[in-house]
């Protein structure tokens, strides 16, 4: 127990005192998972909400395929990226090993699937709802898509956010193809393994405990902001 | 009147897991007026409502408008038994159809003042439409299916749960429409409404049409034994 306490009162002073690594890390985790999160949303709450709607041939095998991709080993999906990215990969000429733009990379790989079947589920219950209508209006397929996504908008955030929760929580695959480097690919949980490893559990906890508040404020803060919006708008 | 009518059915038969839930069905709707279909539950009613919407897949048969389909398509509009309502606003829901056909800004908010007036929800337009109440639904609904001024107006069971007081709402609001030129064709379980409305009425059972016919002569004075004891409410099967 004296350890967290420890990790409790190091976390505080390494928050009041502003301390420039922290604070470094923090934002690094943010620019990174944050990043992944717009690519991935971008990519997976349309495409979720295309797999409820259209009806194809492989359409129940790609359901269960997404599925499936929910559960990746980050471990994995960075060995995979390493080898991609590495100088004798077909990526290798990009030069993007061990820089914060591969660490975001395999966290779109890792989330995309994650969002695109909490996006499905909620998408497929609002488009049985919804189906007699928008097929009796006359809609076009990019209509009932942008309809859906609108008006399941708070759905598609829960989906987000639990994208964001596992890319900001993991360590696996940017640990791999981020490297862990000192002030320019070190995010908050490679340093909190490189600090355990080390011993210094202190330190550890408090940057385990500034994670957690990252994660919770960031929960919050687009918690927040989708609702003023719905307020102005109605 | 209207262009797109006559809407002719030949033939037509809709199977669903080996199960014939209509036909064979032929049918011509004419120009104007407002027709009534009636009949047991599990007649085909709805269903029947739905393939001349254009809306259900036809196993067998045709259904032919008076110009192409896809013209017809954008003049009628469908009322469902239980009102869909978009998890919007009072006046988005107006709006969707018009946004949808993307017309101007002045013109989409010049009708929804219009038809929230006529609907009387003047005073529920910033409310989420979820929130409505049963016959509020229902008014809404029917005003967004006729914002689009649409030539032919179906309707399934428009007034199925709703108290006197708003089935006369909506009763009012289908009047005038059909005196603006809409053609009108609904489905209903109540007999009372069907005499008060009907132009003309068909009755469905087990499928088919089984009568039809002019109000007031298809009520007063009916054909056949089936439809006779219908009305008389008697149970029919």
């Amino acid at each position: 127990m004296n350890d967290i306490y420890e990790g409790l009162a190091a976390a505080f002073w390494l928050v009041v005192t502003l301390d420039a690594d922290l604070i470094e890390i923090s934002l690094r985790s943010l620019q990174v998972s944050l990043t992944a999160l717009v690519i991935a949303s971008a990519i997976a709450l349309p495409l979720g909400t295309l797999l409820a709607i259209r009806r194809f041939r492989y359409r129940r095998l790609t359901i269960s395929l997404l599925n499936a991709l929910m559960g990746l080993p980050p471990v994995v999906v960075g060995l995979i990226v390493y080898i991609l990215l590495s100088r004798s990969g077909p990526f290798g000429v990009l030069g993007l090993l061990f820089t914060p733009t591969a660490m975001i990379i395999a966290q779109v790989i890792i989330i995309t699937p994650l969002i695109a079947s909490i996006t499905h589920q909620a998408m497929r219950e609002l488009w049985a709802e919804y189906h007699d209508l928008l097929i009796s209006l006359n809609t076009s397929g990019r209509q009932r898509i942008m309809t859906l996504i609108l008006d399941g908008r708070r759905n598609l955030l829960t989906a987000s956010l639990a994208g964001f929760g596992r890319a900001i929580g993991e360590v696996g695959a940017i640990m791999i193809v981020g490297g862990n480097i000192d002030n320019a690919t070190r995010v908050l949980t490679t340093a909190i393994a490189l600090e355990t490893g080390k011993g210094d559990f202190a330190l550890a906890l408090a940057l385990g405990f500034v994670l957690i508040a990252l994660a919770i404020g960031v929960n919050i803060a687009i918690h927040w902001l989708s609702r003023t919006e719905r307020e102005g708008r109605w | 009147m209207s262009r797109i009518l006559p809407l002719t059915l030949e033939n037509v038969t809709v199977r669903r897991r080996g199960k014939r839930l209509i036909g064979p069905v032929d049918h011509t709707l004419g120009a104007d007026g407002l027709t009534i279909i009636i009949g047991p539950n599990g007649s085909g009613k709805t269903t029947l409502l739905r393939v001349m919407h254009g809306v259900e897949r036809l196993s067998e048969g045709a259904v032919r408008w008076a110009v192409p389909d896809q013209e017809a398509q954008h003049h009628q509009a469908y009322v469902f038994q239980t009102p869909i309502m978009l998890r919007r606003s009072v006046a988005d829901n107006l709006r969707y159809p018009l946004q949808l056909l993307r017309r101007p800004r002045r013109e989409t908010e010049a009708a929804v003042a219009l038809w929230a007036e006529r609907t009387g929800l003047e005073d529920r337009l910033k409310l989420q439409a979820t929130r409505l109440s049963g016959g509020e639904k229902q008014r809404l609904a029917l005003a967004r299916a006729l914002i689009r001024d649409p030539q032919v107006l179906f309707l399934d069971e428009p007034c199925a749960n709703l108290d006197g007081a708003s089935t006369r709402a909506i009763e009012i609001l289908l009047g005038a429409a059909l005196a603006a030129g809409t053609r009108i064709v609904m489905t209903t379980h109540d007999l009372g409404q069907a005499r008060r409305l009907a132009k003309d009425a068909v009755f469905m059972l087990h499928g088919r049409i089984h009568e039809t016919g002019e109000a007031p002569g298809f009520f007063d004075a009916p054909q056949s034994d089936a439809l006779r004891a219908f009305l008389r409410g008697d149970i029919v099967t």
